[in-house]
Protein backbone atom coordinates (compact mmCIF):
# COMPACT_ATOMS: atom_id res chain seq x y z
CA UNK A 1 0.00 0.00 0.00
CA UNK A 2 1.20 3.52 -0.82
CA UNK A 3 4.39 2.76 -2.74
CA UNK A 4 5.55 0.08 -0.33
CA UNK A 5 6.19 2.64 2.42
CA UNK A 6 3.92 0.94 4.92
CA UNK A 7 4.50 -2.12 7.06
CA UNK A 8 1.73 -4.08 8.69
CA UNK A 9 1.58 -6.21 11.79
CA UNK A 10 -1.09 -8.13 13.60
CA UNK A 11 -1.33 -7.34 17.31
CA UNK A 12 -2.72 -9.90 19.73
CA UNK A 13 -6.50 -9.81 19.80
CA UNK A 14 -8.15 -11.12 22.95
CA UNK A 15 -11.57 -12.76 22.92
CA UNK A 16 -12.28 -10.42 25.85
CA UNK A 17 -11.38 -7.11 24.20
CA UNK A 18 -13.95 -4.45 25.16
CA UNK A 19 -13.94 -2.66 21.78
CA UNK A 20 -14.24 -4.09 18.23
CA UNK A 21 -10.64 -5.05 17.43
CA UNK A 22 -8.37 -3.46 14.84
CA UNK A 23 -6.73 -6.63 13.55
CA UNK A 24 -4.00 -5.12 11.40
CA UNK A 25 -1.88 -2.16 12.49
CA UNK A 26 0.60 -0.32 10.30
CA UNK A 27 3.51 2.05 10.45
CA UNK A 28 5.48 4.10 7.91
CA UNK A 29 8.98 3.37 6.71
CA UNK A 30 9.78 6.58 4.83
CA UNK A 31 12.17 6.43 1.85
CA UNK A 32 15.02 8.31 3.59
CA UNK A 33 15.38 5.19 5.74
CA UNK A 34 16.62 3.27 2.70
CA UNK A 35 19.04 5.87 1.27
CA UNK A 36 22.20 5.89 3.43
CA UNK A 37 23.73 8.73 1.41
CA UNK A 38 21.81 10.48 -1.36
CA UNK A 39 23.50 9.80 -4.73
CA UNK A 40 23.87 12.70 -7.16
CA UNK A 41 21.68 13.19 -10.23
CA UNK A 42 18.50 11.54 -8.99
CA UNK A 43 15.41 12.15 -11.16
CA UNK A 44 13.56 15.35 -10.23
CA UNK A 45 9.98 16.57 -10.12
CA UNK A 46 9.08 19.63 -12.18
CA UNK A 47 9.69 22.78 -10.13
CA UNK A 48 5.96 23.41 -9.62
CA UNK A 49 5.39 19.87 -8.46
CA UNK A 50 8.45 19.95 -6.23
CA UNK A 51 7.17 23.10 -4.51
CA UNK A 52 3.82 21.55 -3.74
CA UNK A 53 5.19 18.15 -2.67
CA UNK A 54 7.95 19.48 -0.46
CA UNK A 55 10.79 17.67 -2.20
CA UNK A 56 12.64 17.93 -5.47
CA UNK A 57 13.13 14.16 -5.71
CA UNK A 58 10.51 11.47 -6.19
CA UNK A 59 12.92 9.12 -4.39
CA UNK A 60 12.33 11.07 -1.15
CA UNK A 61 8.60 11.62 -1.56
CA UNK A 62 6.46 10.07 1.17
CA UNK A 63 2.68 10.42 0.93
CA UNK A 64 0.73 10.30 4.18
CA UNK A 65 -3.00 9.66 3.91
CA UNK A 66 -4.97 10.78 6.98
CA UNK A 67 -6.08 7.96 9.22
CA UNK A 68 -9.41 9.71 9.43
CA UNK A 69 -10.01 8.55 5.88
CA UNK A 70 -8.81 4.96 6.00
CA UNK A 71 -9.72 3.51 9.37
CA UNK A 72 -6.95 1.59 10.95
CA UNK A 73 -4.30 1.43 13.60
CA UNK B 1 17.62 -8.42 40.90
CA UNK B 2 14.09 -9.41 40.12
CA UNK B 3 12.42 -12.56 38.85
CA UNK B 4 9.58 -11.86 36.44
CA UNK B 5 6.43 -13.92 36.22
CA UNK B 6 4.71 -13.44 32.90
CA UNK B 7 1.25 -12.91 34.33
CA UNK B 8 -0.69 -10.22 36.14
CA UNK B 9 -0.96 -10.15 39.93
CA UNK B 10 -4.75 -10.15 39.61
CA UNK B 11 -6.83 -10.67 36.45
CA UNK B 12 -7.82 -7.59 34.47
CA UNK B 13 -11.07 -7.87 32.55
CA UNK B 14 -12.49 -4.88 30.71
CA UNK B 15 -16.02 -5.39 29.37
CA UNK B 16 -17.20 -1.95 28.35
CA UNK B 17 -15.78 -0.09 25.33
CA UNK B 18 -15.13 3.17 27.17
CA UNK B 19 -11.95 5.03 26.10
CA UNK B 20 -12.96 7.86 28.44
CA UNK B 21 -12.15 5.61 31.38
CA UNK B 22 -8.61 5.16 29.99
CA UNK B 23 -7.94 8.83 30.56
CA UNK B 24 -9.15 8.66 34.16
CA UNK B 25 -7.08 5.54 34.82
CA UNK B 26 -3.92 7.41 33.77
CA UNK B 27 -4.09 9.13 37.17
CA UNK B 28 -2.98 5.84 38.73
CA UNK B 29 -0.42 5.25 35.97
CA UNK B 30 1.58 8.47 35.88
CA UNK B 31 -0.11 10.61 38.54
CA UNK B 32 1.34 11.94 41.79
CA UNK B 33 -0.24 9.17 43.87
CA UNK B 34 -0.05 6.56 41.12
CA UNK B 35 1.69 3.21 41.00
CA UNK B 36 4.84 4.48 39.26
CA UNK B 37 5.36 7.08 41.99
CA UNK B 38 4.75 4.45 44.64
CA UNK B 39 7.17 1.89 43.22
CA UNK B 40 9.98 4.39 42.67
CA UNK B 41 9.43 6.07 46.04
CA UNK B 42 9.66 2.88 48.10
CA UNK B 43 12.44 1.20 46.16
CA UNK B 44 14.54 4.36 46.41
CA UNK B 45 13.93 4.91 50.12
CA UNK B 46 15.13 1.35 50.87
CA UNK B 47 18.80 2.26 50.91
CA UNK B 48 18.76 4.71 53.76
CA UNK B 49 16.14 3.20 56.06
CA UNK B 50 16.96 0.98 59.08
CA UNK B 51 17.57 -2.70 58.24
CA UNK B 52 14.45 -3.86 60.05
CA UNK B 53 12.14 -2.29 57.45
CA UNK B 54 14.21 -2.50 54.25
CA UNK B 55 12.51 -5.77 53.29
CA UNK B 56 9.08 -4.19 53.65
CA UNK B 57 9.93 -1.35 51.27
CA UNK B 58 11.46 -3.86 48.88
CA UNK B 59 8.39 -6.10 48.82
CA UNK B 60 5.80 -3.34 48.61
CA UNK B 61 7.80 -1.41 45.99
CA UNK B 62 7.97 -4.55 43.89
CA UNK B 63 4.24 -5.15 44.25
CA UNK B 64 3.56 -1.60 43.05
CA UNK B 65 5.17 -2.52 39.73
CA UNK B 66 2.74 -5.42 39.49
CA UNK B 67 -0.09 -2.92 40.03
CA UNK B 68 1.42 -0.62 37.38
CA UNK B 69 1.17 -3.49 34.88
CA UNK B 70 -2.49 -4.01 35.73
CA UNK B 71 -3.30 -0.33 35.14
CA UNK B 72 -1.32 -0.40 31.89
CA UNK B 73 -3.33 -3.41 30.75
CA UNK B 74 -6.61 -1.59 31.43
CA UNK B 75 -5.50 1.56 29.59
CA UNK B 76 -4.18 -0.43 26.63
CA UNK B 77 -7.35 -2.50 26.30
CA UNK B 78 -9.47 0.66 26.35
CA UNK B 79 -7.44 2.57 23.74
CA UNK B 80 -5.91 0.04 21.35
CA UNK B 81 -8.94 -0.18 19.07
CA UNK B 82 -10.07 3.44 19.20
CA UNK B 83 -9.99 5.72 16.15
CA UNK B 84 -8.46 9.21 16.44
CA UNK B 85 -12.03 10.57 16.57
CA UNK B 86 -12.94 8.30 19.47
CA UNK B 87 -9.80 9.24 21.38
CA UNK B 88 -10.57 12.88 20.85
CA UNK B 89 -14.12 12.37 22.11
CA UNK B 90 -12.63 10.69 25.18
CA UNK B 91 -10.58 13.79 25.94
CA UNK B 92 -7.39 12.09 24.76
CA UNK B 93 -6.82 14.40 21.76
CA UNK B 94 -3.75 16.06 23.35
CA UNK B 95 -2.42 12.60 24.23
CA UNK B 96 -2.98 11.38 20.67
CA UNK B 97 -1.03 14.16 18.97
CA UNK B 98 1.98 13.51 21.19
CA UNK B 99 1.88 9.74 21.69
CA UNK B 100 -0.64 8.21 19.26
CA UNK B 101 -1.92 5.19 21.20
CA UNK B 102 1.28 4.65 23.13
CA UNK B 103 0.95 4.63 26.89
CA UNK B 104 2.77 7.43 28.64
CA UNK B 105 3.48 8.33 32.25
CA UNK B 106 1.14 11.25 32.71
CA UNK B 107 -1.83 11.97 34.94
CA UNK B 108 -5.49 12.25 33.96
CA UNK B 109 -4.99 15.95 33.25
CA UNK B 110 -2.13 15.21 30.85
CA UNK B 111 0.78 16.43 33.01
CA UNK B 112 3.83 14.20 32.58
CA UNK B 113 5.15 12.26 35.56
CA UNK B 114 7.83 14.08 37.54
CA UNK B 115 10.21 13.05 40.31
CA UNK B 116 8.89 15.99 42.32
CA UNK B 117 5.92 13.71 43.08
CA UNK B 118 8.12 11.65 45.41
CA UNK B 119 10.48 12.36 48.25
CA UNK B 120 13.32 10.64 50.06
CA UNK B 121 14.02 12.68 53.16
CA UNK B 122 16.60 10.39 54.70
CA UNK B 123 14.64 10.50 57.94
CA UNK B 124 12.98 7.12 58.48
CA UNK B 125 9.92 8.47 60.27
CA UNK B 126 9.36 11.23 57.69
CA UNK B 127 9.77 8.74 54.83
CA UNK B 128 7.39 6.18 56.32
CA UNK B 129 4.75 8.81 57.04
CA UNK B 130 4.98 9.93 53.41
CA UNK B 131 4.50 6.31 52.39
CA UNK B 132 1.44 5.94 54.61
CA UNK B 133 -0.04 9.14 53.17
CA UNK B 134 0.68 7.94 49.63
CA UNK B 135 -1.18 4.68 50.24
CA UNK B 136 -4.19 6.52 51.64
CA UNK B 137 -4.23 8.94 48.70
CA UNK B 138 -3.99 6.07 46.23
CA UNK B 139 -6.86 4.33 48.06
CA UNK B 140 -8.96 7.47 47.62
CA UNK B 141 -8.08 7.71 43.91
CA UNK B 142 -9.18 4.08 43.42
CA UNK B 143 -12.47 4.92 45.12
CA UNK B 144 -13.15 7.78 42.74
CA UNK B 145 -12.19 5.59 39.77
CA UNK B 146 -14.61 2.89 40.95
CA UNK B 147 -17.27 5.62 41.20
CA UNK B 148 -16.57 6.80 37.63
CA UNK B 149 -17.17 3.50 35.81
CA UNK B 150 -20.16 1.18 35.63
CA UNK B 151 -18.09 -1.67 34.15
CA UNK B 152 -18.32 -4.26 36.93
CA UNK B 153 -15.29 -6.17 35.65
CA UNK B 154 -12.97 -3.16 35.75
CA UNK B 155 -14.48 -2.29 39.14
CA UNK B 156 -13.47 -5.75 40.35
CA UNK B 157 -9.80 -5.21 39.47
CA UNK B 158 -9.88 -1.69 40.94
CA UNK B 159 -11.39 -2.98 44.17
CA UNK B 160 -8.52 -5.45 44.48
CA UNK B 161 -5.99 -2.65 43.97
CA UNK B 162 -7.81 -0.44 46.50
CA UNK B 163 -7.67 -3.21 49.09
CA UNK B 164 -3.92 -3.59 48.58
CA UNK B 165 -3.48 0.10 49.41
CA UNK B 166 -5.18 -0.51 52.74
CA UNK B 167 -2.91 -3.46 53.50
CA UNK B 168 0.22 -1.54 52.50
CA UNK B 169 -0.77 1.40 54.69
CA UNK B 170 -1.17 -0.99 57.63
CA UNK B 171 2.28 -2.52 57.02
CA UNK B 172 3.91 0.93 56.82
CA UNK B 173 2.23 1.91 60.10
CA UNK B 174 3.66 -1.24 61.67
CA UNK B 175 7.08 -0.25 60.34
CA UNK B 176 6.77 3.05 62.22
CA UNK B 177 5.92 1.09 65.38
CA UNK B 178 8.98 -1.12 64.87
CA UNK B 179 11.20 1.95 64.55
CA UNK B 180 9.71 3.50 67.69
CA UNK B 181 11.17 0.34 69.22
CA UNK B 182 10.82 1.07 72.88
CA UNK B 183 7.08 0.48 72.94
CA UNK B 184 5.98 -2.58 74.90
CA UNK B 185 9.43 -3.25 76.28
CA UNK B 186 8.50 -2.03 79.75
CA UNK B 187 11.67 0.01 79.92
CA UNK B 188 11.89 2.27 82.92
CA UNK B 189 13.55 5.59 82.25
Amino acid sequence: MYDGQWREWKPYVSPWDPCPPIRVKSYVVAPNLFIPFQPPNLPQFSLDEALSRGTLWPALYSPYPSRREWKGG
Amino acid sequence: MWIYEKKLQYPVRVSKCDPRMARFLLEQYGGADGELSAALRYLNQRYTIPDKVVGLLNDIGTEEFAHLEMIATMVYKLTKDATPEQLEAAGLGPHFVNHDKALFYENAGGSPWTATYIQAKGDPIADLFEDIAAEEKARATYQWLIDYTDDVDIQDSLKFLREREIVHSMRFKEAVEILKAEQGKKKVF
